[in-house]
């Protein structure tokens, strides 16, 4: 047990989350404290994290639990969208008066369970780990509850997800049934030949697993839920569950199954296209600035995929880079919606930000940069994210779906430049509130600079990506 | 020469637009500083390009002030330098830029602040696009440009702003995204965007016709060419006096420059192949464009479809691949440059005084306004190519290269010339000649002393290129000579390999 030293930060997150279940419940009034503390204990796990070289490659635990590159990145990922989560978040909760000990708690373990998630590398400790998670984000979803809307959010998502996880879990039954072993070495070893059973199970997970990253034509829950949680919630779904999930994907489909590439590739290829296709279109009839993120962030999970489709490190790591930037653009984005408050209620229509351009300049321009890079318009950082996935789907030739792909981006382009034309080019109409607490606008001010001036040191962060080697 | 100039006239005008950012506008001397700051910045940076010009070498065809710095580790490298092509292009987007900024003081009424800011950052990305050595490089400041436009046309443009916004930028973008495909594809085939080196390698022949295609369809929306010309109308009649200036002079030329660096320069072999292809599509453009201006009420639109017209006789003697015809061709961007530039200017002066674009509102200028009416003959001659100014140069050169190719061409396009001015003068019968029309007229005050100054520096280098056009065929010889060689040499090498 020398090499326990390794899950340092998953042991410390759970002791973190139970003491301070333990404070929380003894100290009255303490959800201000209780959410410090939870920044101050990811800002721990974080350390603990960077503590040892990134570049190791470990297996723990019988070889169930891996440590490697490609995990301690994600982690890192997932753990900073936490912090800035609960750091932007804090004010609007108070607004809505949800500002309670639940709150970051449950998001703490939501992390801990997608930190399990990223490291598996066998289908139960992953099932472990994505039921943690999952049940988390269901009282998350609902956690407005005397809001209809809310409940019926957190319902639907529990709904759809229980019954994606009994597929997947099916899925799993039919791998370990077929190859004789949960273990996702063990399972490529055992891959000899065409076994059809194992194919029915690769499917059944990667169902599963689109539900989770809300992939067409698994999206259905996505634009509900996304409305229907405290805007809060929703930033949460848009991106963490997207990370862990995204890292599943690539291990399952890149360990065990990369020499079945043919059964596989042409789901996620199919996978890809209808979810940029439908993103991009059915983003065009929402109103709702909640809704038209859900159907965004469809598209964006449709990029994704096409980088893991290719079957090549260089796709995997153009994927990662997707993800760490579409990260970035969502943060400032949703710190943009917590600033339209007025009289304690926030707005969150596209009307609402008529004329915003006018009264607030500053805030509609750094929405002005988040939007022209979500839809990749060089030279912002959006554009860099394509760029690298569709270099990565012409080197293997997949010309087809590059084409497919940059045509949805100038649909796509279309309703982002429709929320540019209401903020600038219409009357005025609103004047919100200007209380932003610090971290909100450090939030919004640091992604719109990354997105902003990435291009003119780029390449350190696609360093930092090109470690990550899945297929050696 | 260790000094990075050409970084430094990219970025100069953004730094005037931080400097702007910071500034105030709703104190007088706020908004004053605000507007003497840009005016500032832009005539620094064309003093600095003169200089360019003036330390540039016309007797080698060689990149000249080439600096290079690693930027994507292992894949691109920032690389900027010019040749005889680029550095007109960049003298003429720092000549037009100060007249905007001073147009643009005296006529935006509203966030003037964002306005400036916009028009700054576009210089620096216009100028990026002549400068860049590499194609993604190319492809950042060739797209990056339709944020600050979009937004021009949008905040500033008249009634129909909004669809025109839209449709200029979702054309360009999807004209664009095919071009990003084909940089991919070369990047992967070849390990390098540096065009430099690509001259050299070469493209393999079995790729060039799709690599070629990609590329037009971007150039071809952006020149832009018949029948993706739509565009063009609706932006310069939304746009602001200053946006239509920037987007005639200088945003159609990126066109006309990528044809000729790329289209021409990188795949001989399908240039070759598609040649009948613009012919065609330049001579309708041509043809279909004048007689549409004809019957044009608006004034901006007739003078946007001129626009499409004139770039017609761009892509027609690019692609003719004659000493002449290129020359021409570059010298015909140029004047077009300024003589547009020149008349959307003049229809903005009309357009402040009585808020009227339409031709039938106006008559009897020569009497109210003699001054202007003066210098928008001079304009309209221009357009029309009369002898004695630049736009004669471009037009002739051309039709000398197109005769030498392709006779039955020649003879259509020639007709051109006798329908721009038909338009043309009798757009001037109709506005400048006749009886004053209404009683507005008679009241209309001529030009104010900045607006005599912008249209007096654009007659100035029409008429003086007209009469004495060497300094621009001196610049423009030996790279254009060059060009011509890579793309016979190429031609020949792929020939060969091929049968």
């Amino acid at each position: 047990m020398d090499k326990l030293n390794f899950i340092y930060p998953e042991i410390f997150t759970s002791l973190s989350i139970m003491s301070l279940l333990i404070l929380g419940v003894f100290k009255k009034n303490s959800s201000s404290l209780i959410n410090n503390l939870s920044v101050l204990s990811l800002v721990g796990a974080l350390i603990l994290i960077l503590n040892y070289p990134l570049e190791i490659n470990l297996n723990l635990f019988n070889g169930g639990y891996k440590i490697d590159y490609l995990s301690s990145y994600m982690k890192i990922l997932t753990i900073l969208s936490g912090i800035f989560i609960l750091i932007t978040s804090s004010k609007f909760l108070k607004v809505l008066k949800l500002f309670q000990i639940e709150y970051p708690i449950l998001i703490l373990s939501s992390i801990l369970g997608m930190m399990v998630m990223i490291s598996s590398n066998d289908l139960i400790v992953f099932y472990l780990g994505l039921e943690l998670q999952s049940l988390a984000l269901y009282v998350l979803a609902s956690f407005n509850r005397d809001q209809i809307k809310s409940s019926e959010a957190g319902l639907k998502y529990f709904v759809l997800s229980a019954l994606s996880s009994g597929l997947l879990l099916y899925g799993c039954s039919l791998i370990y049934g077929f190859s004789g072993s949960t273990n996702f070495d063990q399972i490529s070893s055992a891959m000899i030949g065409d076994q059809y059973g194992l194919t029915f199970g690769i499917v059944f997970i990667l169902v599963g697993l689109a539900f989770k990253i809300s992939a067409v034509p698994f999206h259905m829950w996505a634009p509900d839920v996304y409305e229907g949680s405290p805007t809060s919630v929703t930033l949460f779904f848009a991106i963490a569950p997207k990370i862990a999930a995204l890292t599943v994907f690539i291990r399952f489909l890149y360990v065990p199954f990369i020499n079945v590439i043919d059964q596989w590739q042409i789901i996620i290829i199919f996978l890809s296209v209808a979810s940029m296709i439908f993103g991009a279109v059915a983003a065009i009839g929402q109103k709702n600035l909640k809704r038209l993120i859900a159907y965004s962030s469809i598209g964006h999970m449709g990029y994704v995929l096409a980088g893991i489709c290719t079957g090549t490190n260089q796709g995997v790591q153009s994927s990662v880079f997707y993800i760490s930037i579409y990260l970035i653009m969502n943060l400032g984005f949703f710190s943009f919606l917590f600033m339209l408050k007025k009289d304690n209620k926030y707005y969150e229509d596209m009307d609402d930000l008529s004329g915003l351009s006018k009264n607030h300049p500053l805030i509609a321009l750094s929405l002005l940069i988040i939007l022209f890079s979500l839809a990749g318009i060089p030279p912002l950082a959006g554009f860099f994210a394509k760029f690298y996935i569709f270099k990565a789907v012409i080197d293997q030739s997949m010309y087809f779906l590059a084409i497919l792909g940059l045509l949805s981006t100038v649909i796509a382009a279309f309703y982002y430049l429709r929320i540019v034309k209401i903020m600038y080019f219409d009357q005025e109409k609103i004047i919100y509130d200007k209380d932003y607490n610090l971290g909100l606008k450090l939030t919004l001010i640091a992604s719109t600079i990354i997105i902003l001036f990435y291009f003119i040191y780029p390449s350190k962060l696609i360093e930092i990506v090109s470690k990550i080697e899945i297929i050696i | 020469m260790n000094f990075p100039i050409l970084s430094s006239i990219i970025l100069l005008p953004s730094i005037g637009a931080l400097f702007i950012f910071f500034g105030k506008e709703t104190t007088v001397t706020g908004k004053q500083i605000i507007k003497y700051v840009a005016l500032f910045t832009a005539f620094v940076n064309f003093i600095i390009s003169i200089y360019v010009w003036y330390l540039f070498d016309n007797s080698t065809h060689d990149f000249q002030f080439v600096e290079e710095k690693e930027w994507l580790k292992g894949f691109f490298n920032y690389k900027v330098g010019i040749d005889g092509i680029s550095i007109l292009f960049i003298v003429l987007t720092t000549f037009i830029t100060p007249l905007c900024i001073i147009s643009a003081n005296n006529n935006i009424k509203f966030r003037l602040k964002d306005f400036l800011i916009s028009i700054l950052i576009m210089e620096s990305l216009m100028l990026g696009v002549f400068c860049s050595l590499d194609l993604v490089i190319f492809y950042l400041f060739f797209e990056g440009g339709l944020i600050p436009m979009f937004l021009i046309i949008g905040i500033w443009g008249g009634n129909r702003r909004v669809y025109s916004a839209f449709k200029f930028f979702l054309f360009t973008l999807l004209g664009s995204v095919l071009m990003l495909i084909g940089i991919i594809f070369i990047f992967l085939s070849k390990g390098t965007t540096d065009f430099i080196k690509l001259y050299e390698m070469g493209i393999d022949p079995n790729f060039q016709n799709y690599l070629w295609l990609a590329f037009f369809s971007s150039f071809a929306v952006k020149t832009p060419m018949w029948p993706v010309h739509t565009w063009l109308p609706d932006a310069h009649v939304e746009a602001p006096t200053t946006g239509s200036v920037l987007l005639a002079a200088i945003l159609l030329k990126m066109a006309g420059y990528g044809f000729l660096r790329f289209s021409i320069g990188l795949f001989p072999a399908a240039s070759d192949f598609f040649t009948p292809l613009v012919y065609t599509l330049s001579v309708v453009a041509i043809i279909y464009t004048s007689l549409v201006a004809l019957v044009q009420e608006d004034m901006k639109k007739l003078i946007a479809y001129s626009s499409v017209a004139h770039m017609g006789y761009v892509t027609l003697g690019i692609f003719t691949l004659t000493q002449q015809g290129l020359e021409g061709s570059l010298i015909q961007m140029i004047s077009h440059g300024l003589v547009s530039a020149a008349l959307f200017f003049s229809v903005g002066v009309l357009y402040e005084r009585s808020h009227s674009r339409l031709i039938s509102n106006y008559g009897g200028l020569a009497t109210t306004m003699p001054k202007y009416s003066l210098l928008f003959i001079i304009f309209s001659l221009s357009a029309i190519g009369l002898p004695g100014t630049s736009g004669f140069i471009g037009e002739f050169l051309v039709l000398i290269g197109v005769f030498k190719d392709n006779f039955f061409v020649a003879a259509i396009a020639t007709l051109g010339v006798i329908l721009c001015a038909a338009y043309m003068l009798w757009l001037c019968k109709r506005v400048v000649f006749g009886n004053v029309k209404n009683e507005n007229l008679i009241k209309i005050k001529d030009l104010n002393k900045s607006e005599l100054f912008i249209l007096t520096s654009l007659v100035f280098p029409i008429i003086f290129f007209g009469i004495y056009p060497e300094p621009l065929l001196n610049t423009i010889e030996v790279s254009i000579a060059n060009l011509i060689d890579t793309y016979n040499y190429n031609l020949n090498f792929t020939n060969k390999n091929n049968g």
